[in-house]
Order: structure tokens, then sequence, then C-alpha cells
């Protein structure tokens, strides 16, 4: 057995479906020892998609996405998808090939040295020196990826690594790891804590992050909540802890959020903000949510709490463990005062936009969209002026809702519905991208001709750099720099041209019926809705 | 802005040095001096890193520091039960007038004159950096050729938080 062979035997051993990658020379033993095996491959178009592909194969199965590219650019390209992981703490496995060990640091064609170069972007990284440590580097990266704060582990292997002979391989059945212990359980003298604020509480709310969709927490906070009814707003990453039509549910917080859902934030007097960093799109005063109340910091990883405001009450855990001990608590919260005050600030205070009729309405568009998902559907939203819409205008009844808020890497999308469409191929996808962001990741149509997955597809085009667009619009007088994407291809033959069913919608009039067909397809599909160009998130 | 030292104790893995010191520099933190060797098991290595900045920010260091998959271990070595001590190798032009006037400061620290050259002298000193200050500071008059110090190592006093690995 080779150290390729190994690699791919941890891989079947860890349950791993796909692994999403583009070969060269330096990572050719592994694609070829994977013929032999059951994991399947996807040849994305670019490396950079792969890690986006893992990334949303992560999110709906739970378990770490992998994906296996080659050394030099294929490593470097990789790395924006690799950062955007670490940033929204998404567990991901990279492999990258790698020279010959001997020539290591001699500036060799397609050397690039990755570990060092994505040392900030990874919980952890390796560089293979000896096949015979295969099984224990993939067993540890599996745990550390997918354990404490996730995030994503990078595996370097030279190719002589790959081809050298393996002499037993036995995958370890368990890691000892005496520096990584992360610390899941919440300390009880905390939890009482909280609960003894919990009961003199007059206007408590939580605050719930992507962390308590990481550690699978959303039925254990829906309880919770539903016991004491006690208000709750998210973060864009929590989009989607609960329905969002819950009446506990007040909206998302931050710059771009609902105005409600920052107010009852910041009239609180107990705010619990669980697995959310409180960073600046979020929070951007950080003072508002600790003047007059009580802040408590609920987070898996112990640097967070403390980064960026010094919380009343730290503690540290896992979400889904701290809300079944919170469950176990025996006490009463009454604020029925509190309840009815947000809800009228929800009646009072949302945002009222004027649509252009010559246009489709983005808003109005994501919500009929997503009223006409099935329940469960997966919503992918990219980066720019749409997200900002799909994050506030999008509803979740059991589904999930996709994005990337911590880097905002641009082109997400696509390649993120890809993965998640292949983790679980019954429910519906869809992404809704920018015709920036759009042109990102347009290259992945063809991987998903090529691989048969039928991932739905929004473009909402209005020519711009919308974001951008609007950013000029508010801070440079209308002095439109470089934002103009009026080069765009014509994506009723870009759509054509890999066999997509292709559909336009240029007003609202026929939503309704574009909507309803575009949803009943089962092949892929992509639907181009034409949005005002001046307008504003 | 506040000074502290810290103790770790990390796996002997190639690259550990580069991690801690890329954390350091990306996050910002103020670092004074760092040293670090190989403790009495070969597996590990023990760095000292003195570190500067508000309470926040010292926080931040220990806790970031901790969170790196290769640190078994980071504390504090508090002054009131901890022992610093640094090294300095002081080169300084002395001519045969000026050699015994060093000499003799050097004798006040208990410091070791380890090399002799006609028009220069070094001088090997050892102890806590108000010492190691203190030795320079005395030497002004006289001009200091080179000068190169360790950074400071560190222990706890007694057994009470040894790291047992």
């Amino acid at each position: 057995m080779t150290g390729a062979d190994a690699i791919v035997k941890c891989l079947e051993n860890e349950g791993v479906e796909y692994v999403f990658g583009y070969p060269g020379v330096a990572i050719c033993p592994f694609y070829n020892s994977i013929l032999e095996s059951p994991v399947q491959t996807v040849l994305i178009r670019t490396e950079q998609n792969a890690a986006h592909a893992a990334s949303g194969l992560t999110r709906v199965s739970g378990k770490p996405g992998v994906c296996a590219v080659t050394s030099g650019p294929g490593a470097t390209n990789v790395i924006t998808g690799i950062a955007t992981a670490f940033a929204d703490s998404i567990p991901l496995i990279c492999i990258t090939g790698q020279v010959n060990s001997s020539l290591l640091g001699s500036d060799v064609f397609q050397e690039a040295d990755i570990t060092g170069a994505v040392e900030s972007f990874v919980k952890y990284s390796y560089l293979v020196r000896d096949a015979n440590d295969i099984p224990r580097i993939f067993k540890e990266a599996f745990h550390i990826a997918n354990t404490g704060r996730r995030g994503p582990v990078l595996i370097d292997v030279p190719i002589d690594v790959q081809n050298a002979e393996v002499k037993k391989f036995v995958y370890p059945e368990t890691v000892s790891m005496r520096t990584y212990k992360p610390t899941v359980k919440g300390n009880m003298v905390q939890i009482k804590k909280v609960v003894a604020e919990l009961t003199r509480a007059k206007r408590p709310i939580i605050c719930a992050g992507g962390g308590v969709l990481l550690s699978g927490a959303q039925e254990e906070l829906l309880a919770f909540v539903e016991k004491h009814e006690i208000p709750v707003v998210s973060t864009m990453m929590g989009i989607g802890v609960m329905p969002t039509k819950h009446p506990l549910y007040f909206g998302m917080v931050g710059n771009n959020g609902k105005p409600y859902a920052n107010r009852a934030m910041n009239e609180s007097d107990l705010l619990l903000m669980v697995g959310a960093r409180v960073a600046d799109r979020a929070v951007n005063q950080p003072d508002l949510i600790t003047n007059n109340k009580i802040l408590v910091h609920i987070d898996v990883d112990p640097a967070e709490i403390g980064k960026n405001v010094g919380p009343s009450i730290p503690l540290v855990g896992d979400a889904k463990h701290i809300f079944e001990d919170f469950l176990l608590q025996d006490f009463t919260c009454e604020h029925k005062q509190w309840l009815e005050t947000l809800k009228e600030y929800r009646k009072t205070m949302a945002r009222k936009r004027i649509p252009n009729p010559a246009y489709v309405d983005p808003a109005g568009f994501i919500t009929m969209l997503s009223e006409k998902m099935e329940d469960d559907g997966i919503y992918v939203a990219d980066v720019g002026q749409n997200q900002i819409w799909s994050c506030g205008y999008h509803i979740v009844k059991k589904g999930r809702f996709l994005t990337t808020g911590g880097m905002g890497t641009m082109g997400y999308s696509i390649p993120a519905a890809m993965g998640a469409k292949l983790a679980q191929p019954e429910r519906q996808v869809i992404a809704v991208c920018g015709d920036g962001s759009f042109q990102m990741s347009m290259m992945e149509l063809a991987t998903m001709r090529q691989h048969h997955v039928p991932a739905k597809i929004v473009v909402l085009k209005n020519n711009y750099l919308g974001m951008v667009r609007e950013f000029q619009h508010y801070n440079y007088k209308d002095n439109y720099s470089v934002v103009d994407l009026s080069g765009s291809p014509d994506l009723e033959k870009l759509s054509s041209a890999y066999d997509m069913k292709f559909l336009r919608l240029e007003n609202m009039d026929e939503a309704n019926e574009k909507i309803d067909e575009f949803l009943k397809q089962d092949e892929s599909v992509l639907m181009e809705c034409i949005i005002d160009p001046m307008d504003l998130v | 802005m506040r000074k502290k030292v810290f103790q770790l104790i990390v796996d002997n893995t190639a690259g550990v040095l580069s991690r801690i010191s890329g954390l350091f520099s990306r996050r910002g933190y103020n670092i004074e001096s760092i040293t670090a060797g190989v403790t009495a098991d070969s597996r590990f290595t023990r760095i000292t890193i003195v570190a500067s900045g508000d309470d926040e920010i010292l926080d931040q260091i220990e806790k970031q520091v901790a969170k790196l998959v290769d640190v078994r271990d980071i504390r504090e070595l508090a002054p009131e039960n901890s022992v610093y001590r640094e090294l300095a190798l002081i080169k300084v032009r002395t001519n045969s007038e000026q050699r015994q006037g060093v000499i003799s400061i050097a004798d006040i620290f208990r410091a070791n004159i380890i090399d002799v050259a006609p028009d220069s002298l070094i001088v090997e000193l050892t102890g806590d950096q108000a010492k190691i200050d203190a030795f320079i500071s005395l030497l002004e008059g006289y001009e200091i050729l080179e000068l190169a110090r360790t950074g400071i190592a560190g222990l706890g006093r007694g057994t009470e938080k040894v790291v047992y690995l």
C-alpha cells in the first residue's frame, strides 16, 4: 500500500463520499488511488470553489468536506476558499499535493510553501514527511476540524510520500492529543449564574450566531426559548436557527439587519450571545450591548469571549450542551410586557421599501421564492446587495440558509449549493447571487453539468457591482468607479451552452408563474431577474 | 501597558515557533523577548515570552496562544513566585587604562570576563533584566561595541506549578 492508497483509505474510514478537487502532477498518486475507491471525485473548475463546495457539503451534512488539489498554483488558489471556511468556522479537510520532499525549499516548478501561506486561515496544518504517519494525521485532522471551534485543516503531502510504501495501515480508533482538548460542556457554576440572571431579568434576549447551527443545537434552542418565552435575534451566520416566522424570532441584527432586532438587543437587560463573535457587522458599537445590561457570552472558543467585548458572565462550551443543561434547570422567567414591546417594534419598525414596478423587486421576489420553496429547502446566498436582500427577506421554514458572513467571499453560492445538493440530493437547493458574484463562479456550471448536480440558480441582474455602487453612492457622491458590469454575457445563451433551462423575469407581474416553473424543474435551471440598477438595500 | 512573562510548553513540531510568532505579528501583539529551548523531555520545547499590552490584550494573548494546537500549556510566570534570568554578552572597547575600570564594574555585578583583546573585552553577565540594564547604564563613558542579550528564561518557584507532561 502506498501513501496515496493510505490517504484514500483514511477518507473511506471517515465516511467521506465526495472529494472536490483539481488534479496536477503533485497530487496524481492520490487521484490514481481514488479510482479504486467508492469515494467519488468531483472535478471543480477552479480550486477556490473546491473549498466552497466542500463547505456547502459540510454545512448540511455535518461531516467535514474534503478537497484535494495540486501543489503550487493549485494550493494557492484554494486559500480564499479555506479562509472563507475559517472565518465562518466551517470544518474542512484540504489535501494539497507537494513537490518531492527532497526538493522542498528549492523553488522548483509548482512549489509553494502552502502550510506557511495558509497558517493564519487554518485551524491546523500538517506537512507529511513519513507515509506511515498518514493514518494518525488524518484521524487527528478530522478530529481537530470538527470539534471545538470548527475550522479547516490542511494536509500537505509531497509526491514521494504519496508514492512511498506504508508498512501497515491501521486507522486509529481514537485520537490521543494531549495539547488539544476543547471544552464543550459548560461549567455548572456559570450555568447557575446565568439561570439566576434569567430569573431576575425583565427584558431577556438571546442573540444566536453560527455556532448554534454548527453545534446542531437548533432543537435545544427552540425547546428552551419556547419553554421560557425568551425572544431571539440572530447574526447573519445564525439565520435559520429558528423559523423566520416563529413568534419569538425577531430577525437579524447588525448594520444590515432589522432595526427592531437591533433595538431589541440594545434595550434588553440580559443578553445571551451564543456562538457569535460580536464582530463589527453584527455589533458595530460593542458598548451598546454592555451598557445597562448583563451580557452573557457563550462560545466554544474561550478566545472569542472578551475579544471584542467584556461579558459579565463568560460561559465556555458548545451551544448544544449548554442548552441541554439550561433545559434541565428548573426556573421561571416572567417578561410578558417585554414580548409585547418587541412585537410592537416588529410591527412598527419594519423597513419600508418602495419598489420600482418596472423591475423585479428583489425583496418581494425573495420572499415569494422562499414561501414557495419546499419547507426543508436550502437557500444559499452569495455576497453583495443580493446577500443583504436574502438575509432580510428570505423566510426560513425548516430548511437552511447558507452564506458567508465572515469573509464575504463573492462567488460562494454556486459551488456551495453544488456541495449541499450532492450531500442531500433529495432536498431543494437554490443559489441566489448577483451578476457580479455569478461571474466569479460561473465556470462551475460545467461541473454541475458534468456531475449532474441539479442545483437551481437565481441571478439578480443589475449590471452593477451593486454593493460597491451603493457604497459609492453614499460615500463618493455617485462617482461610480469600476462597478459597471456591462461586458457580462447573455445568460440565456450561456445557459443553453451548459444545457440548462433558462427563465427570465423582468418584473413582478409574472413572478408567481415563473417561480413555480423555476421550482418544478428537475434539472438545473437558471433564472435571471432584472432588478433596478439604482436599487439600494 | 503592563508586561507579563508567559511560560509555554509546546510540542516540538516543525514550525511551532513560526506559528507562535506569526500569531503575535498578525494580531499586533507586542513581544519584548522570546526564548526557546528543548525541555528535559526532547518531545517538548519550553518557550518564555515577555509580552506587553493592556489587561485585555494580555488576556487575549494567553487565550489565543492556548488555542494553538501545538501548545500544551501556557501560564503566567508572575514576578512574586517566579525567577527570571537573562544572559548578556557585552563587548566594550577598552585600552589598557580603561580595562581595569570595566573589570571592577564587572566584579561588582559578579560578571565574567570571557574574552580579552588588545582593544576590547567581552563581559558575560547573568541576571534579571533590571540587573543587566543597571550594568549597561554603569558602562556609560565606555563604548559598547556589541551587545547580545538572550531575552529572559524563567521558572516558577517550588513544585506547586510544575507542568507534568
